[in-house]
């Protein structure tokens, strides 16, 4: 490997020596396409036929007549096919495998969002495709499970460790170590060994290259502050990376969970908990105690319950480049219900975090400023998590019913 | 100087066995039994593994076994006691195995300060490749300890050469693709390999990666210098018990 992609002091390639060659190719041929303007519109092309490129820019009226201060606006990724940015990543890579003329691919998922998002990337390129997902996600996600599994992937529930992403990463990694002549790890996040968090980013960045050119165009002018959520930061990077050297502050919101001081949270760069380390090929803050294990972590939201953290944003964090904030599971339960109601628009568990902290800063805006929130991802998804959290009676009602007829053709 | 025991040993036998434990697993006090059993049955050298949470180079045995062991609230703390008894008790050298973080998070040097304060005689690192090890190999520098890298069928000899460079003791040759604990083809195509590495460096060669028994053993006699046994000891100890692994050993080294 050429580069080792250090930002700061976070990043590298903590690789086990099996992977070696694997990287190298994985470098050379990311290193070929990322200054070629023909592979940007061949991208650009596949992502505005088979997704719906370029995503809309919407004006929420209401949300900002009811905040009375910055007008806001949201990025649709959620519009994306699949229902989520991780199309833009996932497809991206699509076209790399060809050109490196692999076989099959795996990934790893949390909410699911990143193991659809692969297997519809396998099924149209015709590739063999393995998804690994915590046992705890796969029963939050399990619509998810559901179309990865019609897709015609074969989807594998993690039991080891905490049984969730980081876990899924883990197995992701084992199985690759085997048949790395074959197969690409499609890693979900700007996460893992160089090159992946600049590769994902790379393929995220048209987040942020839409939605600087579409502000200006309706606006004239650029945002104030944009939101985005951070899981592993793709998502974040993508949407930051449209405006890096514009006045204009940006803010990431990690999962709070039950609260910063509860223990139970995903905050790697917002509270205190997390320090420098180095896991699953990288180094990069982590949730892990003083002998360097990793912790267990808390959020509502699968996709946000990551241990660790782009190492790109880990940087931005200590030079001050961007702001890291969280919003917890009952902040976000009561801004994706509000944001429902206010706008008709049903935002993933893991974008209404965005959202949350977005609401509380909005009314101390002016009028004048307008603020971005990247809703990454729709919330059909988190039907049974967001039931769960309305305490709908009706829905209780369904799946008994449902249950009970399962059991009787049973 | 853990190359010259190994040299000074081939004298007197044609191939050395190396054992792995991971501390702690299924308690301290079993590991010491292990230890005791291994060393008695005539071990050469020994790994001990301070478990990590996130063993990515490792197979279900392995994982397992790290988790379980941090389960019953083991400790690097625990470990380093363990394993300063462990070789003040015998007269083998011990060789710490780990993950990357499990150093990071202690300090690389003040690592190496406690390993040589034990008698630790090196380490095995699988996340720690020469080009993130620059601290990794200082630290064990300045005490003189052994930085084991190690080899994969997929290294170009140019990085096998490089690797060498970097490493002193003897180079850890993983003998195919995967993780541990799984079945190893024992075919040309790993004497082939094993020719490659022989070429590629100065220092005795140890193979591991799905050696499991007396025929694996006999196999690796004449192309490497230490066999190295992992998950097969851990999956003796779970089905019959620690005081199996005595027989275990003795019959491999017969
Ligand atoms: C809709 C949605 N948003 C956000 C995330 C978090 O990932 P990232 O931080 O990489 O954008 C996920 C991950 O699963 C997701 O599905």
């Amino acid at each position: 490997m050429k580069d080792r992609g250090y930002y700061g002091q976070y990043g590298g390639a903590f690789l086990p020596e099996i992977l070696t060659t694997t990287f190298d190719e994985l470098e050379a041929i990311f290193n070929s396409i990322k200054n070629d303007p023909c592979f940007w519109k061949e991208y650009k092309s596949l992502m505005s036929s088979y997704s719906c490129r370029p995503t809309p820019l919407t004006f929420a009226e209401n949300l900002t007549d009811h905040f009375n201060g910055a007008k806001i606006y949201i990025k649709r990724e959620d519009l994306n096919h699949t229902g989520a940015h991780k199309a833009n990543n996932v497809m991206g890579q699509g076209l790399l495998v060809k050109k490196m003329g692999k076989k099959r691919v795996i990934a790893e998922t949390g909410a699911g969002q990143h193991g659809v998002a692969t297997a519809t990337m396998a099924a149209k390129f015709g590739f063999d495709c393995t998804i690994y997902m915590g046992e705890v996600d796969v029963l939050r996600q399990r619509p998810n499970v559901f179309w990865m599994e019609q897709l015609g992937a074969e989807v594998i529930s993690v039991k080891d460790g905490t049984r969730i992403l980081k876990d899924a990463i883990n197995e992701a990694f084992r199985d690759w170590v085997e048949n790395m002549d074959t197969t690409h790890y499609v890693l979900g996040t700007a996460c893992g060994p160089h090159p992946f968090p600049e590769m994902v980013t790379f393929f995220q960045s048209i987040i942020g290259q839409e939605a600087r050119n579409q502000i200006l165009e309706i606006e004239g002018k650029l945002p104030a502050r944009v939101y985005a959520c951070v899981g592993g930061g793709s998502n974040a990077m993508g949407l930051f990376s449209g405006f890096l050297n514009d006045p204009v502050e940006l803010v990431g919101v990690e999962a709070g969970g039950k609260g910063l001081n509860s223990g139970k949270h995903a905050s790697r760069l917002s509270s205190k908990d997390a320090s420098c380390g180095i896991a699953q090929g990288y180094k990069t803050y982590f949730l892990q105690d003083s002998d360097g294990q990793m912790k267990e972590t808390h959020s509502i939201s699968a996709g946000l319950d990551y241990v660790g953290v782009s190492p790109i944003l880990s940087k931005m964090h200590d030079m001050k480049e961007a702001r890291f904030e969280s919003a917890t599971d009952d902040d976000v339960v009561k801004a994706l219900r509000f944001t429902m109601q206010k706008e008709g628009i049903i935002p993933a568990l893991e974008s209404a975090h965005a959202f949350a902290f977005a609401f509380k800063e909005a009314g101390n805006l002016s009028k004048d400023d307008i603020i971005i929130i990247n809703q990454s991802g729709r919330g059909d998804k988190d039907i049974f998590t967001v039931a769960d959290a309305f305490d709908d009676p009706k829905w209780k009602q369904f799946i008994i019913e449902k249950a009970l007829e399962y059991k009787k053709n049973a | 100087m853990l190359k010259s025991y190994i040299n000074k040993k081939l004298d007197q036998k044609d191939i050395l066995l190396m054992t792995h434990i991971v501390m702690g697993y299924p308690s301290f006090e079993d590991s010491m039994n292990i230890v005791e059993q291994m060393v008695e049955a005539g071990v050469d050298l020994m790994e001990l593994q301070i478990p990590f949470s996130e063993p990515m180079a490792d197979g279900p045995v392995i994982l397992k076994a790290n988790q379980k062991s941090l389960e019953k609230g083991s400790t690097v703390k625990k470990c380093f006691e363990f394993a300063n008894k462990a070789s003040k008790r015998f007269d083998i050298p011990f060789l710490f195995m780990s993950y990357a973080n499990i150093l990071h998070k202690f300090g690389m040097e003040k690592f190496s300060d406690q390993m040589a304060a034990m008698d630790i005689k090196g380490a095995i690192v699988p996340d720690i490749p020469p080009e993130e090890g620059k601290e990794y190999i200082r630290a064990m520098e300045k005490n003189k300890l052994c930085p084991i890298f190690i080899f994969s069928p997929e290294t170009s000899d140019e990085r096998m050469r490089y690797l060498s460079d970097n490493a002193k003791g003897f180079i850890y040759c993983v003998a195919r693709k995967g993780v541990t604990g799984k079945e190893t083809q024992f075919s040309h195509e790993l004497d082939t390999y094993l020719k490659r590495c022989r070429k590629a460096t100065d220092l005795p060669l140890a193979v591991g990666f799905g050696v499991k028994d007396k025929k694996d053993m006999n196999y690796l006699k004449g192309k490497a210098d230490i066999a190295v046994i992992g998950s097969e000891t851990i999956r003796i100890v779970d089905e019959k018990g620690v005081k199996a692994t005595y027989d275990f050993i003795c019959n491999l080294n017969k």
